[in-house]
């Protein structure tokens, strides 16, 4: 048996969970989907005294309508999301980015609310996440709050939840309008946690400038990162008028701390980056001229 | 707490077990229903040697619990051939595709391909080598592998 001992809970609704949590503290783990926390597992680098499962919880599996956003229980698999008609018509950005997770076998298990609250900074749903300004609902025996992306993620697997609170959704806004979106990675090999990737969203005005741009970088340091200077870029600039290449630069250039490792050093991770902004931009904003 | 009861079903067999929460379900099928066809190749979810189907769905079993299995119905490669030993269609491809050579990963290869064409029936080759990207092989160099998908499919 590879990973160490641990007790196993699994509480039958939310609230049960969040008491569950409550008893443990950071002696346990939530275990959803397992696709990234049982690999840790196995390699023993991480260990916990008590994981709790809420993987079978029914309210937490549900992708819904909820006023303006789409609502992603936090124990939805990546394939129920992957097959969604209301996720690709609600939140395009979602159904571009489950078929970059992992692979198939991956995605049948894996949830989003789990890769949201494992937090890599390579992976994708993270990005999308924070592009959209995405709330992550999270529930303690101190009630329920609500956490904006900007300060959701707060370093290399680190996020703002607490160790006795249980993510158990997450609401997307819903763009309106002429809107174009896409997510562009590179990867060593498909299904490999991506170099560096872009998720993108452009909205455009009945006169082909753009209203609204979101660019979000995985990849590219500790946290996924948003590239302010290069949305404050597009946002009033004609399509027709726009440098691309130029703005993938821009995203880029005020990021310090760019991780290196052997698949890239700093500076070709920084490169890639502003290549994948330029190819998101480029796809997003073709598929908003044509709504 | 110790070991938890499950209930699930092998292959068509029903089984009751108690199981340590952390023995994983690869382990659970080789060690305790000694199913030795699920092949462990890494153990952290890149190789899909150890790939079964769990209601159906092909998943990693290196990668879940037997604890989470609690109630599932679990297909492994012991149960892809007819019960009277007649080879389904992708087994029957892959040898007459050389699509194995020293066959460590052919377990994970057939239950992968065998639900990638159910769900799936005539991939494209763009749509087959994505589908073949979770699972490794270090001897055939895919060429037959792929080769006998492609004819699984057409043998439909």
């Amino acid at each position: 048996m590879k990973p160490s001992r641990f007790d196993y809970h699994r509480p039958t609704s939310p609230a049960e969970a969040a008491e569950v949590l409550a008893e443990l503290g950071d002696t346990a783990r939530v275990l959803a989907g397992g696709q990234s926390l049982l690999p840790m597992l196995n390699l023993r680098l991480a260990y916990f005294d008590h994981l709790v499962d809420v993987g079978r919880i029914e309210e937490l599996r549900r992708i819904e309508q909820r006023e303006g956003a789409l609502w992603l229980g936090a124990a939805a698999v990546d394939a129920a999301v992957e097959r969604s008609e209301l996720v690709r018509d609600a939140v395009p950005l979602l159904a571009e980015a489950s078929p970059l997770v992992g692979h198939f076998q991956i995605r049948n298990r894996g949830t989003v609310g789990g890769s949201i609250a494992h937090a890599d900074p390579a992976a994708e749903y993270p990005a999308v996440a924070l592009a959209l300004d995405a709330e992550m609902v999270a529930l303690s025996v101190r009630g329920e709050r609500t956490i904006p992306a900007a300060s959701f993620f707060t370093g290399h697997w680190s996020t703002a939840l607490e160790p006795d609170e249980l993510l158990v959704g997450v609401s997307f806004p819903r763009w309106a309008g002429r809107c174009g979106f896409a997510v562009r990675e590179m990867a060593r090999r498909h299904g490999d946690f991506a170099v560096a990737g872009a998720a993108v969203g452009v909205q455009l005005d009945d006169a082909s400038r753009v209203q609204r741009a979101a660019v979000a970088l995985f990849g590219m340091g500790a946290t996924p990162r948003r590239a302010g200077p290069a949305e404050a870029a597009l946002v009033g600039a004609g399509t027709g008028e726009l440098d691309l290449a130029e703005v993938g630069r821009l995203a880029v250039d005020g990021m310090d701390d760019v991780p290196a490792d052997l698949h890239g050093s700093s500076g070709y991770r920084r490169r890639v980056g502003a290549v994948m902004v330029e190819r998101a931009l480029g796809a997003a904003i073709e598929e908003a001229s044509r709504g | 707490m110790g070991e938890v009861e499950i209930s699930l079903s092998v292959n068509g067999h029903a089984r009751t077990d108690a199981v340590e929460p952390r023995l994983t379900l690869a382990d659970y099928l080789r060690e305790r229903c000694q199913l030795t066809g699920t092949h462990l190749g890494c153990e952290h979810g890149v190789c899909g040697a150890c790939t079964v189907l769990v209601d159906g769905a092909a998943v990693r079993s290196c990668l879940v619990l037997a604890v989470q299995a609690d109630g599932a119905e679990v297909t492994t490669i012991e149960g892809i051939a007819a019960p009277d030993g007649t080879l389904s269609p992708v087994q029957a491809a892959f040898r007459e595709c050389h699509g194995l050579q020293c066959g460590f990963c052919t377990p994970g290869f057939v239950v992968s391909a065998t639900a990638l064409l159910r769900d799936n029936p005539d991939p494209t080759d763009d749509e087959l080598r994505v589908g073949l990207a979770g699972n490794l092989c270090r001897c055939t160099g895919y060429q037959g592998i792929l080769a006998a998908v492609r004819r699984a499919a057409e043998a439909g």
